[in-house]
């Protein structure tokens, strides 16, 4: 028994067969079938289950606007939940499998559902599942998550590659039936640049699926030659199977490209889906327009589908619905079925033609249509046995594009539907999407919005001499739902909403479109409501009296169908989610087995670890001691650093960093603190005058970006006519501090020049050269507090540079340190950081208010002398230790007075910095504290709600080491 | 969005950052009177309307320069995009 329903004709290849599976059983198709259409060829209607009743689905369309027939994909880590059968194009060894359904698609235990039906009406969630209060979280909703949801996750890494693409077009025209074929033709021959996007991977549109002629050819021959002639234009790019997703601002659409979904698997090197970013000048929407149905009772099973449906199913891919079909349709465009069934031998059971007073009243057939009632004219019911139903309720123009820039559309009485109206700009509208249904009117308003398109940008296009072509009138009568019915009769079949629910609807008073929308659910699912959306709002319109403009209508967002995560994410996906950047010393960090940290996008090593250090604070206080008795190499290539150069280059930070920069010789460094305007730290870091006009400025490593905006800001927008240039440079220096007692010891072995106390002191910096002839920057600052500099050299000698002097801190009993010793020598040190710079603090709780020069202008200065700001209890930084030193402190406790309860109330400060500091021997930390800088020796509570912990703590100077600054001078 | 950039032609608004409103330009004297007023004004009191609107960008991922964008809000249309030195030198702006 094998495709018992193919006919003869269509458009697929019969000289090939395909076979695939479907719940595990095989069939045969060819190729051109879509898997709706290989199914309904081999007899098989049934595809699917509801959403909330699960009462048994079939195809209803053709189309990307399917709500029914939702299929998983592909298997193991291919596996694709909810894709529409309807566009799933077959290809060999395609596996789908049926969903929502348990245990098989025929007997699903849940189809129970359908029995209480009355405890799922609209709302139900709002109003069942509320008592008892806990059970909500318990037990009702993993029930209902368990029951509804659709297809389910492989669960493992997709294996494919998704890519993001660019271009760039004179006219993009979205849609390639009969519109945008003459609107690409006409376009195309005039020589402009144009992408012809259709989502089918067949263009032609509904030329495929009618038997109209064009001319004296048949429909889908014209298109396939006019799509023949479009290929060979060197001008023009022709994308199949690509999805114009959304209109964006300024001419910008995007579209998704299924390049490899129709195969097996991807071809090697090749990505299985692309995101465009498409750049147009003009646009042209030729989408179409869907077919809608009409609403009666149990009009949801399998075998009835879109008269349009029917005649595609037909006539391209010759896989008939049934054997016996009738039709239900309120206009002449369903009634051409009828023809087309009878050429191609297919028995016609019946005509209801709602405009003469006939309606189908009712269905039977428990998986699949065995049979309806009409009721006639003369108000007699009668029952005709069939297979399938073809309904027309006429048809709704693709105008979602035209919506996703807030235009509305209007209602059209003559076709009872939604127009185009006001448009984005950039976008005109051509056949069916702009609610001219003819073929004729569709060839002729293609040509002619692509000659205006043209036009707009200076380019004379010669409309071509159109062919003849089927100019019908359509003569539609609106029938939304069938009257009288008392059972369920559904609107949006994909997320179940009958014309019961949105009776109820109304009568709770949610009457708005939007509150109906919400209420119901209405077009909420995947399909959007692209054949419930207007049905359901006319039925509203109905119920409430009012017109169906005076109801309104719900607009669109992007994107027309659905896309899937991975498109959006693209090859950002793991590692590739960021750039990683990676230090000078990195390769050598990695070869001594260093411990890395993210900080930003960087990698940083945070510590060495050593044989025999079995937990990170061994290494890390290791490092620190050895630093600090010998001498210790750290890679701060990472801190941003921004070239300043001008004879204006002095004043410039003058006015950058809050406190004097105008007098600093030549050959000097100063430490600088920048306020944001409203007098809040910014930033700190250093600058080294190089030059009378040439200064090296340092930013934080977080900060880098964001101080050079902020620099470039003040350049341009604030002081124009400074001479003053600005580069970054923070990728063009390898740096590295060494610190130590013997940190001059170590330097002096490489340096070229005298490095003695006196021939380069305390924030002495210059250039030099090292190693007997490189250029190098050599700066005499301290982060730890110990004697220190920091040595660059061009980035691609930090590798050797690194190599060198590790050899010989090794030798002297030194070390390297990572970013952990790092920060725990500079809060022993006092240095405030990041965690002090938090956005929240002022240089008064810095402890640098003294550096605020009220004799010039700086950024933040004059904002900085707010009351607010300046409290007597504002916040010091102070240091602090446990009064018992085996005690931890945890950063983010809040500081309590001894006696007092702890709540907000009684705030006094908080702890910003931790660290078990090897120098004193005890945990440390570094607090905020109100009124700190006057309460050196006080015992505080640190108490930490989070971890339940409450520690005595004494108020001390933030310098736990060399507060006097003997060891940096040294 | 496309923002017309005066020197390097039409670029995506991805390339750019966004600052505000393009009022940022106009920093007050610091020695003036009523400096502590001014700058609080500046910094803090923003015009929100629902139309043309005069605001900083920054082309972080292109050559650095500052813009003043003059952008309906309502419906993106850009206006007018001038360097914002340009712009600054205009309102008398020097060193």
């Amino acid at each position: 028994m094998s495709q018992q329903n193919r006919i003869e004709g269509g458009q697929i290849d019969r000289s090939r067969s395909l076979s695939f599976s479907f719940d595990g059983i095989r069939y045969q198709g060819h190729p051109g079938d879509t898997l709706a259409s290989a199914l309904l060829a081999n007899g098989v209607r049934l595809m699917g289950r509801g959403f909330k009743y699960h009462r048994p689905r079939g195809p209803i369309s053709a189309g990307s606007e399917e709500p029914n027939a939702i299929v998983e994909l592909r298997g193991g880590a291919r596996r694709e939940p909810n894709t529409r059968a309807t566009v799933a194009e077959l290809h060999d060894g395609l596996e789908a499998a049926s969903q929502n359904r348990w245990p098989s698609l025929k007997f699903d235990a849940l189809a129970i559902n359908d029995r209480l039906s009355p405890f799922f009406a609209a709302g139900f969630y709002y109003k069942t599942f509320m008592w008892p209060k806990a059970f909500w979280e318990k037990l009702y909703e993993p029930m209902i998550r368990r029951a509804a949801g659709l297809g389910s996750l492989s669960m493992e890494p997709d294996p494919d590659a998704y890519d993001k693409g660019f271009l760039h077009c004179d006219v993009l025209i979205i849609g390639a039936g009969p519109a945008g074929l003459a609107a690409a033709l006409t376009a195309g021959r005039a020589g402009a640049r144009v992408i012809l996007a259709d989502e089918d991977f067949r263009m032609g549109g509904r030329l495929n699926a009618e038997t109209h002629a064009i001319g004296d050819q048949a429909g889908a021959d014209w298109a396939a030659a006019a799509v023949a002639e479009l290929a060979a234009m060197p001008n023009l790019r022709l994308m199949h199977r690509t999805t114009v997703l959304g209109a964006y601002d300024h001419g910008i659409y995007s579209a998704l490209e299924r390049v490899a979904d129709h195969l097996a698997e991807p071809p090697a090197g090749k990505p299985r889906q692309i995101l465009w970013r498409i750049y147009s000048r003009r646009a042209i929407l030729c989408a179409g327009a869907t077919e809608r149905p009409i609403a009666f009772e149990n009009n949801d099973r399998p075998g009835i589908m879109m008269a349009g449906a029917v005649r595609s199913y037909v006539n391209r891919w010759a896989a008939a619905p049934g054997k016996r079909i009738a039709i239900f349709t309120n206009n002449d465009d369903g009634l051409r079925t009828e023809a087309d069934l009878r050429a191609r031998g297919i028995e016609v059971a019946a005509v209801i033609d709602s405009r003469k007073g006939e309606m189908v009243t009712d269905s039977s057939g428990r998986l699949g249509l065995t049979g309806i009632t009409v009721r006639g004219a003369d108000g007699q019911s009668r029952t005709i046995p069939c297979e399938a139903l073809a309904v027309s309720g006429g048809w709704n123009p693709n105008l979602q594009l035209t919506c996703h820039q807030r235009n509305r559309p209007v209602w059209n009485d003559a076709l009872q539907a939604f127009v185009p109206e006001s448009l984005p700009s950039g976008l005109s509208v051509a056949g069916a999407a702009g609610g001219v249904f003819s073929t004729h009117g569709a060839l002729t308003t293609g040509t002619g919005a692509a000659v205006a398109a043209l036009a707009d940008l200076g380019v004379t296009a010669t409309p071509a001499t159109l062919p003849r072509a089927e100019d019908a009138p359509y003569a539609i009568k609106p029938l939304w739902y069938v009257p009288h019915t008392k059972g369920r009769a559904w609107v949006d079949q994909q997320n179940d909403v009958t014309v019961k629910d949105i009776k109820l609807a109304k009568q709770e008073n949610f009457t708005s479109v939007e509150h109906l929308k919400r209420y119901t659910t209405l077009g909420m699912a995947t399909d959007q409501g692209k054949t419930s959306n207007v049905t359901g709002l006319a039925v509203m319109a109905e119920l409430t009296g009012k017109s169906i403009p005076e109801t309104g209508t719900t607009i669109y967002r992007p994107p027309y169908t659905p896309v899937p995560i991975a498109a959006y994410a693209g090859r950002s996906a793991g590692k590739d989610f960021r750039p990683t950047r990676l230090t000078p010393s990195h390769t050598w960090a990695a070869e001594q087995g260093a411990v890395f940290v993210e900080v930003g996008m960087w990698l940083r090593a945070q510590w060495f670890p050593r044989k025999g250090e079995t937990h990170w604070r061994h290494s890390v206080d290791r490092e620190v001691l050895t630093t600090r008795a010998a001498v210790g190499i750290c890679d701060v290539t990472t801190l941003g650093k921004v070239d300043v150069q001008g004879t204006d280059a002095a004043e410039f930070l003058n006015r950058i960093y809050a406190n004097p920069f105008a007098k600093l010789p030549v050959g000097r460094v100063r430490y600088g603190l920048m306020l944001r305007e409203d007098g809040i730290a910014m930033d700190d870091g250093t600058a080294a005058r190089l030059a009378e006009d040439h200064f090296v400025v340092t930013t934080t490593t977080a900060n880098a970006v964001g101080v050079y905006r902020h620099m470039e800001f003040c350049r341009q927008c604030l002081w124009p006519d400074m001479d003053v240039q600005l580069i970054s440079t923070t990728e063009a220096w390898a740096q590295f501090s060494v610190a130590g007692p013997k940190a001059r010891d170590l330097l002096q072995k490489i340096v070229d020049q005298d490095i003695s106390n006196e021939a380069f002191p305390y924030m002495a910096c210059a250039g030099i050269t090292v190693c007997g002839g490189l250029r190098a920057r050599l700066f005499r600052i301290s982060f730890s507090g110990e004697l220190a500099y920091e040595i660059a050299v061009p980035t691609r000698y930090g590798d050797g540079l690194i190599r060198r002097m590790s050899a010989l801190a090794e030798d002297m009993g030194g070390c390297v340190y990572g970013t952990e010793a790092l920060g725990v020598m500079r809060i022993e040190k006092g240095h405030v950081a990041g965690n002090e710079l938090n956005g929240t603090t002022t240089a008064l709780n810095l402890g640098m208010a003294g550096m605020v020069s009220k004799k010039k202008d700086a950024i933040g200065s004059t904002l900085s002398e707010r009351e607010g700001l300046n409290q007597p209890d504002a916040l010091n930084v102070v240091g602090l230790r446990p009064v018992n030193p085996a005690e931890a402190l945890a950063a983010g406790s809040h500081l309590i007075n001894r006696d007092a309860e702890a709540n907000a109330a009684n705030d006094q400060g908080y702890l910003t910095s931790v660290c078990h500091s090897p120098h004193v021997g005890s945990s440390i930390a570094l607090a905020f504290l109100k009124n700190g800088a006057n309460r050196k020796g006080e015992t505080l509570r640190a108490v930490n709600p989070l971890k339940d912990t409450e520690v005595l703590v004494e108020v001390v100077s933030p310098h736990f080491v060399d507060p006097e600054g003997e060891r940096l001078r040294g | 969005m496309i923002i017309n950039h005066p020197l390097l032609g039409p670029r995506d608004a991805q390339e750019f950052t966004y600052l505000g409103d393009a009022n940022l330009i106009d920093r007050p004297d610091w020695q003036a009177d009523g400096a502590g007023q001014a700058f609080y004004e500046y910094l803090y009191l923003r015009d929100n309307p629902a139309g043309l609107h005069r605001e900083l960008w920054y082309h972080e991922q292109g050559d650095r320069s500052w813009l003043v964008v003059t952008r309906n809000i309502s419906t993106h249309e850009i206006t007018k995009v001038e360097l914002a030195r340009d712009v600054a030198r205009a309102k008398g702006r020097g060193k």
